[in-house]
């Protein structure tokens, strides 16, 4: 029993240090966003490394998505109505909703978080973080800031690029297997998706990027131990991600239905 | 002058540096010799703040580094230092002039037009020569503690900090970095602080040597008192440095 709980006070007191250690992190972040002249190459290498190169992986993932959702409600529906009905409707509404932000975060999470805390994790075990500090630039400034930038400004964009892309696969499955036109897809769409449903999935994804910034660079800035350490790092920062994504979306959802969006 | 009074680092239960003192006058080319694990990196770490002491002072210039909390004015005192890290610490995903221009864009006001020539001055330097555009990956050992050096000196600081600037060299490079830390002191004029276990090294190129035991200096004196010292670790480091 003394045992247990020891163990668990030293969970306690490692998970109180980890939350403080990242307050303090944003803390620096805010303070240079504003203390400072941006670093608009950094941001916009960043932003490339984050944005552009996970173009293709969430196209796919979402166009993929899409066609599976399509056949799927058109067979449900065909075998409950004897015909597919408003399949570009579900669709939509779980891809714009739901699985547009979810799994392009997860995708994001997974690739780039990935490269972030492994590029700065490697950084710290080298001593070049050091040599920012010794060479009058804080990590933070130069580092963290435009990759936070880099995060919030191309997660969203690839939502909406990936919303769009899982639509029209569906509309692809929907015209080539379930004979359903492409007009009649597209209007089952347009006539019952609101602007609200779509600002429900955008703004999610601002809480997403921000929480896949805040674990990427943390786990990246507390490397320690070499080669096995930045490994460990990365690992622990995309499952950390990943599961982070689902849980905040429960909870980002209910707020969203809470003020009517 | 660097003035280091009662100087405390411990992680966790380990007193590292236990109430040390020391004063750097200019022009000195100080040594800190002592075997692996005694903290000497983490004493010349805490000189410029990358890591925070528990208790003491430091004074750069008369003014204390070591209690600071406001991230300008820590800055505007790193900018006296220059840091050659062991590993040379180049940032990989730059290339040579990137890397040795990198300080002057963030600490010097000099137009980007003049980083070409300073670039090549310095690495002329530390015995290089087009070398630029390559990256650190691409480059040996030497060449990389040389670039390192060059990076640091770009600024011309007023001290310089070599954290084992030997370590893992052959005896030729060894050789070039002794030349090389000599000559910064000859031709800039830059006080220096060489943390090493190489006592052969510390005692050839120093004008002075201490030794750290036991979270303190307990020997600090010229190379050639230092050969004489009566105290026992002293006599000990030497034995197994092969001095005596």
């Amino acid at each position: 029993m003394k045992k247990l709980l020891g163990r668990l006070g030293h969970l306690f007191i490692e998970l109180a240090g980890t939350l403080g250690s990242a307050a303090i992190m944003f803390k620096s972040v805010v303070f240079w966003s504003f203390m400072s002249k941006p670093e608009m190459s950094e941001m916009a290498k960043q932003s490339v490394k984050i944005g552009v190169d996970s173009f293709v992986v969430t196209a796919l993932t979402s166009f993929f998505t899409g066609m599976v959702l399509a056949l799927q409600m058109g067979q449900t529906t065909r075998n409950l109505f004897n015909e597919p009905l408003y399949v570009g409707t579900i669709v939509s509404f779980a891809l714009v909703k739901e699985l547009g932000p979810v799994l392009t975060s997860i995708v994001v999470a997974g690739r780039a978080g990935a490269v972030v805390t492994a590029e700065i994790g490697t950084m710290r075990v080298t001593e070049q973080i050091d040599a920012l500090y010794t060479l009058g630039t804080n990590p933070s400034r130069y580092l963290l800031v435009p990759r936070f930038f880099a995060f919030l400004l191309t997660l969203p964009l690839l939502t909406i690029f990936a919303d769009f892309i899982g639509i029209a696969g569906g509309c692809l499955v929907g015209s080539s297997q379930l004979s359903i036109p492409a007009a009649i897809y597209f209007d089952d769409v347009l006539t019952y998706l609101s602007f609200k449903d779509v600002m429900h999935g955008y703004v999610k994804t601002y809480f997403f990027a921000f929480m896949i910034a805040m674990v990427s660079c943390h786990k990246g800035m507390n490397t320690k131990g070499g080669a096995e350490g930045v490994g460990k790092a990365t690992t622990e920062a995309v499952v950390l991600s990943m599961v982070l994504v689902l849980v905040l979306d429960y909870f980002v959802s209910s707020m969203l239905v809470a003020v009517g969006l | 002058m660097i003035e280091v009074k009662n100087l405390c680092k411990a992680f966790g239960e380990r007193h590292i540096l236990d109430g040390m003192s020391v004063k750097i006058q200019e022009g000195d080319l100080f040594s800190v010799i002592g075997p692996s694990g005694t903290g000497k990196s983490t004493f010349i770490k805490c000189l410029i703040r990358l890591l925070d002491p528990d208790s003491g002072e430091i004074l750069v210039d008369g003014e204390d580094i070591a209690s600071t909390k406001d991230e300008f004015r820590l800055a505007r005192i790193r900018r006296k230092f220059g840091y050659l890290f062991q590993e040379g610490a180049l940032f990989d995903s730059m290339n040579v002039f990137e890397n040795v221009s990198f300080g002057l864009k963030y600490l010097t006001d000099i137009p980007k037009s003049e980083y070409p020539r300073i670039v090549r001055e310095k690495l002329a330097l530390v015995g290089l020569k087009d070398v630029e555009k390559l990256k650190p990956s691409e480059l040996s050992g030497g060449m990389k503690k040389r670039v390192a050096l060059a990076r640091s000196i770009a600024v011309e600081p007023k001290y310089i900090l070599y954290d084992e600037p030997t370590t893992g060299l052959d005896p030729v490079m060894t050789g070039m970095v002794r030349d090389m830390i000599t000559d910064m002191r000859d031709k800039l004029g830059v006080t220096s602080v060489v943390v090493t276990h190489d006592l052969k090294l510390a005692l050839n190129i120093s004008s002075r040597v201490a030794m750290m035991y036991g979270g303190r200096f307990v020997e600090c004196s010229a190379p050639e008192d230092f050969k004489k010292s009566a105290n026992p670790e002293v006599q000990e480091f030497m034995r197994i440095s092969g001095i005596k």
